[in-house]
């Protein structure tokens, strides 16, 4: 493991194996997937519904539940100058890790409080279970602190969930998430379904957050512009796949992968109104994917070979690496 | 100049809490505008700002407290069903929730057809529903029998836009087409909109949050904020110039596709978004840049600056 | 045939199904009874089973086994006039007083609270010796009826509430569909399982009430039913006097009648959840 990374996953397989009444069905939602996260970056996740993002996240943050299974892989965190294979921790070991060492945001995250309780309780329910010993008062002063560090109200540990709109919930649940200072936080899409302007705001707190705690976040979001504002590196993931990963700079300057190209140019500009088109077909069933490259049955640029194999990884410059049969031939599974 | 639809001086009140603690909120608050022939008009604004109450009172599913609604002229009736008697058709902003989820999806198509008397045989029907799906780029045999699970967001989307042009509307309420459907697909359906207003002459009353599409697709836009009108005008002079303070918030916190164009400024929210409405002059005091004394006692009149109607103290 | 395929895997329906099956094959083989059960002393009296009588003999001189081959038919008729009158009732009135709203809702609920409310028994017990001289199979079902559709309204009418606000409801508006066709249509079809785990469970509880009435003595008792050859078996002494076949007889088979009916509309609504439904369109 490189000095400087943080997270890493070789080989990582999930699938979600469902039977339903009888039948029995196969999505292969993360689908060897090695990539390494450094420290103090924001990495960015994007993709098209359904490709598999949440269900990486799950894996990242070693939350794998039936009928999703871990077929094959691993994933380390760097925990204290230490590298620790995560998987097959205990749970109490795996509920150690999470809050303090990594934390997560869960899409819609609006039911995170408890709605019969005021949102200084689940703080406090937080404080307790990982910070031992203080009293009711010290953890109030702590929570109260954090809250007004950020540039939230200051009475808003007052109020019950119901009382805050929607992007001030989102708030507030980013800062509980950042509360034990964990050194890597997990966004799974946090801004869609938000205003315009909420969304600024939130994307305003995670980078003072990031810029503060100096850690690692993930963020998903199938919105390109999100991921422009805030990421520094970005993976583009399809059918269970990476399929491009680079800086943010060079994956909108030179985008390599045709559906990265996609991506970027189905997006509106302002000043712009030019014809443009959207992705063309619809993402793939995860449960009955095509041969060879699963993208071949949209791809303008589409070869026989793309319809047989799986093209491995390729390194056109520095820093980026594409599985595509256009770019080059590359090495199967070799991570970056 | 034929107005397909107008909208006069329209406002609706809601009353919230108990008997003895009672709020009143304008959730529209004197919305006059119209819509011409082959024309898509752009309602945007936020969560909350009243679009979609507005929205609900044109197609009769809410009735307002004062105003008037006018299709090609001639006014609204309190219960009338506008999508009978005017040529309106509505599409909705969760594509799976606007097909049951225990139908097929063409058993809407064949209701359509027989209630409004559209065909005779099954065969002219299946003529008449091809047609409609060929216009959203789908056919008749991909989509015969199947439930609304088997398709994606962006291809229902695309659906409920055939069912509506069943009927040969002239003039479609879209209430947040695309909020539900991926960045990267939305161009498929807002061109069906370009591609409805240029060959079939529909208009479109597009009503959204999202700014960047409205500027792609609109040719007018009215921007609304806590139930007031701020700024309407041609959708270049607005969002390429925007008067208002509140419209230049709006425009400038869209995030670009583009590393080089991050936001520089730091912005403030609103801290409960409730007292937002209560306030008594101009509902963007509490957050405006620019705000002015007068701006917290009354709310501004409607002024025309350089061919553009802005509500705000600024200019009047 | 695939839904049978499929609901035939939960053991449950499996059984309850075979069970059912046995019943109601004995309430047909009624219709070919040697014996007329108005008739006494048809045969000896008290005799324990045997080959000529395969459940013995009571002491009013009936042959037990073909006695309950018509209590079987009987109940079972009472319960499905009681419980289908019921439920046509429930969802009229669910799904009018869910869909109009109004003071039309507020009329509907009130009486169907008052119906909850009303001690149900001591009302059974005063209407049923009020029409005793005209009691028959039909008018006890109409009576058990008044009382079951109380409760499944008002959960009927929460689900077109909710149902209401669903945007496929304004679809469907917007497709021109008239308010009639709209609630058949649209919201049935999530109707259906409440419906049908409610029809299942009120035939248990006609045949419970019943079954009470006719231990109490107000139901005619020359009828037989499963609740009056127990009654003529409780008036009898059938069980100091160790005739336990008498006694054995409706109660082991309205054991069986309760838990396999049970058994079936919980399968069922399992079967039929919206959710699990879903789940399986289009798989």
């Amino acid at each position: 493991m490189k000095d400087n990374t943080i997270l890493r996953t070789d080989h990582l397989k999930a699938y979600y194996v469902l039977d339903v009444h009888g039948t029995k069905k196969v999505a292969k939602a993360v689908d060897d997937i090695s990539i390494e996260i450094k420290e103090n970056e924001v990495y960015g996740i994007a993709g098209e519904s359904g490709c598999g993002k949440s269900t990486l996240l799950k894996a990242l943050f070693n939350s794998v539940e039936p009928p999703l299974r871990l077929i094959d892989g691993k994933v380390y965190y760097r925990v204290n100058w230490d590298e620790v294979e995560v998987t097959s921790l205990s749970p109490e070991e795996k509920r150690k890790l999470r809050m303090e060492y990594i934390s997560y945001i869960p899409q819609g995250s609006m039911s995170v409080f408890n709605p019969v309780q005021k949102i200084k309780e689940t703080y406090k329910d937080f404080i307790t279970s990982h910070v031992g010993g203080q009293s009711r008062d010290e953890m109030y002063e702590l929570a109260q602190k954090h809250i007004v560090e950020l540039g939230l109200p200051k009475n808003i540990l007052e109020t019950y969930p119901h009382q805050l709109s929607g992007g001030m919930r989102q708030r507030v649940t980013i800062a509980l998430a950042a509360l034990l200072k964990p050194r890597i936080m997990i966004g799974d899409e946090p801004t869609t379904a938000l205003d315009v302007i909420v969304q600024r705001g939130v994307i305003q707190l995670l980078k003072d957050i990031q810029a503060k705690l100096k850690n690692t976040i993930i963020m998903v979001t199938h919105d390109m512009g999100v991921h422009a504002n805030v990421a520094d590196r970005i993976g583009i993931m399809y059918a269970g796949k990476i399929v491009e990963e680079g800086t943010t700079e060079n994956i909108f300057e030179r985008p390599f992968h045709p559906y990265t190209q996609f991506l970027i140019n189905s997006l509106p500009k302002f000043g712009d109104k030019r014809d443009r088109e959207s992705v063309p077909g619809s993402p793939p069933n995860l449960t009955d994917l095509p041969g060879g490259c699963p993208f071949h049955p949209r791809c303008p640029h589409v070869m026989e070979i793309c319809t047989k194999e799986m093209p491995g990884f390729c390194r056109p410059i520095e820093d980026h690496r594409v599985a595509c049969w256009l770019i080059g031939e590359g090495e199967h599974g070799q991570a970056a | 100049m034929d107005k397909l639809l107008e909208v006069n001086q329209l406002t609706k009140i809601y009353a919230q809490g108990s008997l003895i603690a009672r709020t009143l909120i304008t959730a529209a608050d004197n919305i006059s505008f119209y819509i011409k022939p082959a024309e898509i008009f752009t309602l945007a604004g936020e969560s909350g700002c009243g679009k979609t109450t507005t929205s609900k009172i044109i197609l009769g599913f809410e009735e307002a407290s004062s105003g008037k609604v006018l299709h090609k002229g001639r006014e609204k009736g309190p219960k009338e069903k506008v999508w009978l008697t005017s040529g309106v058709q509505a599409i909705f902003q969760d594509p799976f929730s606007t097909f049951n989820p225990l139908r097929t999806v063409d058993s809407y198509f064949f209701e359509t057809v027989q209630n409004y008397k559209l065909a005779e045989t099954q065969k002219e029907a299946i003529d008449i529903i091809d047609t409609k799906l060929q216009m959203v780029g789908l056919s008749y045999k991909e989509f015969a029998g199947k439930y609304p699970n088997e398709f994606s967001g962006g291809q229902l989307q695309r659906i409920s836009i055939a069912r509506s042009l069943l009927t040969d509307p002239q003039l479609l309420i879209a209430d947040e087409p695309v909020s539900m459907v991926d960045a990267s697909l939305r161009m498929a359906i807002v061109n069906l909109f370009k591609k409805l207003r240029d060959e079939y002459g529909v208009s479109v009353l597009y009503i959204t949050h999202d700014l960047a599409t409205a500027y792609y697709v609109s040719d007018r836009i009215a921007i609304m904020f806590r139930g007031n009108i701020v700024e309407m005008g041609s959708v270049e002079q607005v969002l390429m110039d925007p008067k208002h303070p509140y419209t230049r918030l709006l425009r400038d916190s869209i995030p670009q596709a583009d590393p080089k164009k991050r936001w520089k400024d730091r912005i403030t929210l609103a801290e409960l978004e409730q007292d937002e409405y209560l306030r008594q002059g101009c509902k963007f005091a509490g957050r405006c840049p620019q705000v002015m004394d007068i701006c917290k006692q009354k709310i501004p009149a409607d002024v025309i600056v350089d061919g553009v109607q802005v509500r705000c103290h600024k200019y009047g | 045939m695939k839904v049978l395929r499929d609901l035939f895997k939960d053991y449950r329906f499996g059984l309850s199904f075979i069970v059912l099956i046995i019943l109601l094959i004995m309430a047909i083989l009624s219709f070919f009874s040697p014996y007329d059960p108005g008739v006494w002393g048809a045969v000896p009296r008290d005799l324990p089973p045997s080959w000529e009588h395969w459940l013995g003999t009571d002491s009013n001189g009936q042959d037990i086994f073909w006695n309950a081959t018509h209590a079987i038919r009987n109940s079972l008729i009472v319960s499905l006039i009681a419980s289908m009158v019921s439920r046509v009732v429930a969802i009229l009135v669910g799904m009018v007083a869910g869909y109009v709203g109004g003071s039309t809702d507020r009329v509907l609920m009130f009486i169907s609270d008052s119906l909850l409310v009303i001690p149900l028994f001591l009302i059974m017990v005063m209407l049923s010796m009020l029409v005793r001289q005209f009691m028959s199979l039909v008018v006890l079902g109409l009576l058990l009826s008044i009382f079951g559709w109380a409760w499944d309204a008002r959960v009927i009418r929460s689900l077109i509430l909710s149902l209401r606000e669903r945007e496929f409801t304004h679809t469907a508006i917007l497709s021109g569909t008239g308010t009639v066709k709209l609630v058949l249509n649209e919201y049935m079809p999530f109707a259906t399982p409440l419906i049908f785990s409610t029809v299942i469970n009120n035939i248990s509880w006609a045949i419970g009430l019943e079954m009470t009435l006719a231990i109490l003595g107000l139901v005619k008792l020359t009828v037989p039913t499963l609740g009056t050859m127990l009654n003529w078996a409780i008036n009898y002494q059938a069980i100091l006097l160790g005739r336990w076949w008498w006694v054995l007889t409706p109660v082991v088979l309205s054991l069986l009648l309760f838990i396999a009916l049970y058994w079936l509309s919980t399968s069922i609504s399992e079967y039929l959840d919206p959710r699990t439904r879903i789940q399986r369109v289009g798989a």
